[in-house]
């Protein structure tokens, strides 16, 4: 199991943007490098991406959540 | 006596407040959960917490805001800038509930909201307009046959954009066809509107702009600013006058910006925004925006009038105070964003607890702020805490004066943009007035990127 964490304090969000559709959902089969949310911080956006390959296992955060630097942000089984 | 609902948050919310106070208007304010006690709250007669920290649910939450206003015997709501200002649905509705809005009417924010449709009024009241597609790109039109007439390199905006929002560049007509495509989909996905026009792109432009002031019947300008200094679109600094302005243009732009909002029917404070390009010394019409600014305070310093007291009585009496020939302007003023934000590290928002404040002062010295020590910095909002501003008799002098007041000023907690105003005001390019509004990001030690 690998553990993406924030880089930074900010907001998260699953989707890009009301009523769209989520980046990834629970299940997905994840890449590198593939954006699983976003966090907003004072209007900036930053993309939260995996750093593994693997199945997406879990949320740990809800939309909309407030998250600090080092907070598990998404849980991927690796392979 | 009457009663003023304050729409906004921070710096232009204490802003309000002073002035209404000064006028005998008394204020409640709206704040979300964790402004309930910020220095808008306390510079406020009254506050009602409207919902919790998302814009959405609080300084955005329309139904909520009319209600606090009805329930507790609101006369006008003040929309200050951003959140609802330039929200047409909103002002109707405030119209609608029996209350006064404190701006232009409903029709004119939609109409000027309609990027091709005030590029197409501004043309008719004699603006000087960049050649384009005059009007929408209708989706038949034979969009190269349009490209070739403007020139390339060109811009697709969309017109429901606006802010620097929906923007796509094109350099040669083998882009075109692509990116027109590309832009209706973003615009029909982020606006919900996928008309775009296309403009003549000017390399090196300086962003000029006029405040103009109506009241349905007189309509007069307080002179221009300059706000050529941005970072991805997004001011940084301002100074009025404009610097280096031919008389030629700086009277076509002022007298062609009145004629619009004569041609509106114009009721409280506007500006409209100008690309200049020194090359040809030529201005041309960006947009108008329908509200009070952020750096209105440079035109209320070099012109002594300040412009909330003058929305207020368009607001609750239909006139302004003053006509055109009492307008006086006197010397150079300069307003510096001071924003929560690490310039060292391209400018990543840092939030926080403020531990310690300390503003400069002196002659000519003003600071308009929406913080103070004890003051959290939250993630939630703008990154802007206040603006400094000074005034002085000439350009030079007001850049010492600037200089001065920034290292007089002391914030500590979390980072922010003073070191970059610094170096923005030590460049040569800006005591040559050779900058533009790309200028900060083609210098590498001025976006401090790491």
């Amino acid at each position: 199991m690998a553990t993406i964490v924030s880089p930074l304090p900010g907001i998260f969000y699953r989707k890009p943007g009301p009523g769209k559709p989520p980046f990834a959902n629970e299940g997905d089969t994840i890449e590198v490098g593939q954006t699983l949310g976003i966090i907003e911080i004072m209007k900036q956006f930053t993309e939260i991406q995996s750093d593994v390959a693997g199945t997406l296992e879990s949320f740990e955060v809800n939309e909309g959540d407030m998250v600090n630097p080092g907070d598990a942000i998404v849980v991927v089984r690796e392979g | 006596m009457k009663k003023l609902l304050i729409a906004n948050r921070g710096e232009i919310a204490v802003r309000i407040a002073r002035t209404a106070r000064e006028m005998g208007i008394e204020t409640l304010l709206v704040a979300s959960e964790p402004d309930a006690e910020s220095l808008a709250a306390l510079s406020a007669d009254n506050v009602v917490v409207v919902g919790p920290a998302p814009a959405p649910a609080s300084y955005l939450n329309q139904d909520a805001i009319i209600a606090a206003a009805l329930d507790n015997g609101c006369d006008a709501v003040h929309p200050g800038y951003g959140f609802l200002s330039e929200n047409a649905v909103f002002a109707r509705k405030v119209a609608d509930a029996g209350l006064i809005w404190v701006g232009p009417n409903a029709d004119a924010i939609e109409m000027m909201g309609n990027k091709s449709m005030a590029r197409e009024s501004a043309r008719k009241a004699g603006v000087p307009v960049l050649r384009g597609s005059d009007g929408p790109l209708e989706p038949a039109a034979d969009a190269v046959d349009v490209a070739r007439g403007i020139g390339y390199p060109l811009v697709v905006k969309a017109s429901a954009g606006g802010g620097g929002r929906g923007i796509r560049f094109v350099q040669s007509e083998d882009e075109l066809l692509a990116t027109i495509e590309m832009a209706r989909g973003e615009a029909a996905s982020v606006f919900g509107d996928p008309t775009v026009y296309l403009e003549r792109f000017v390399q090196h432009a300086r962003h000029v702009e006029v405040q103009v002031l109506g009241d349905g019947k007189s309509f007069i300008h307080l002179g221009d600013r300059d706000c050529s200094m941005q970072r991805r679109s997004q001011k940084v600094m301002e100074e009025a006058p404009a610097p280096d302005l031919p008389d030629g243009v700086r009277q076509t732009i002022r007298e062609s910006s009145v004629e619009l909002a004569r041609e509106c029917g114009y009721s409280g404070a506007g500006t409209v925004e100008f690309l200049y390009d020194p090359v040809n010394q030529e201005a041309a019409f960006i947009e108008m925006n329908t509200r009070i600014q952020v750096e209105h305070p440079i035109t209320e310093q070099i012109t002594g009038i300040d412009l909330i007291r003058e929305q207020l009585l368009i607001a609750f009496t239909g006139a302004m105070s003053f006509s055109q020939d009492d307008v006086k302007f006197s010397g150079h003023a300069i307003e510096c964003r001071i924003n929560a934000e690490d310039p060292d590290n391209n400018f990543f928002p840092s939030p926080g607890l403020i531990t310690a404040m300390q503003w400069p002062s002196g002659v000519g010295i003003r600071v308009d702020t929406g913080v103070e020590a004890g003051s959290t910095v939250s993630p939630y909002y703008d990154s802007m805490l206040a603006k400094l501003i000074v005034h002085a008799d000439t350009r030079e002098s007001a850049i010492e004066a600037m200089l001065a007041a920034l290292d007089e000023t002391r914030i500590e907690g979390v980072k922010t943009t003073i070191p970059v105003h610094k170096r923005l005001l030590g460049r040569p390019e800006f005591a040559a007035v050779s900058h533009h509004s790309k200028f900060i990001e083609t210098v590498a030690d001025l976006m401090g990127a790491k």
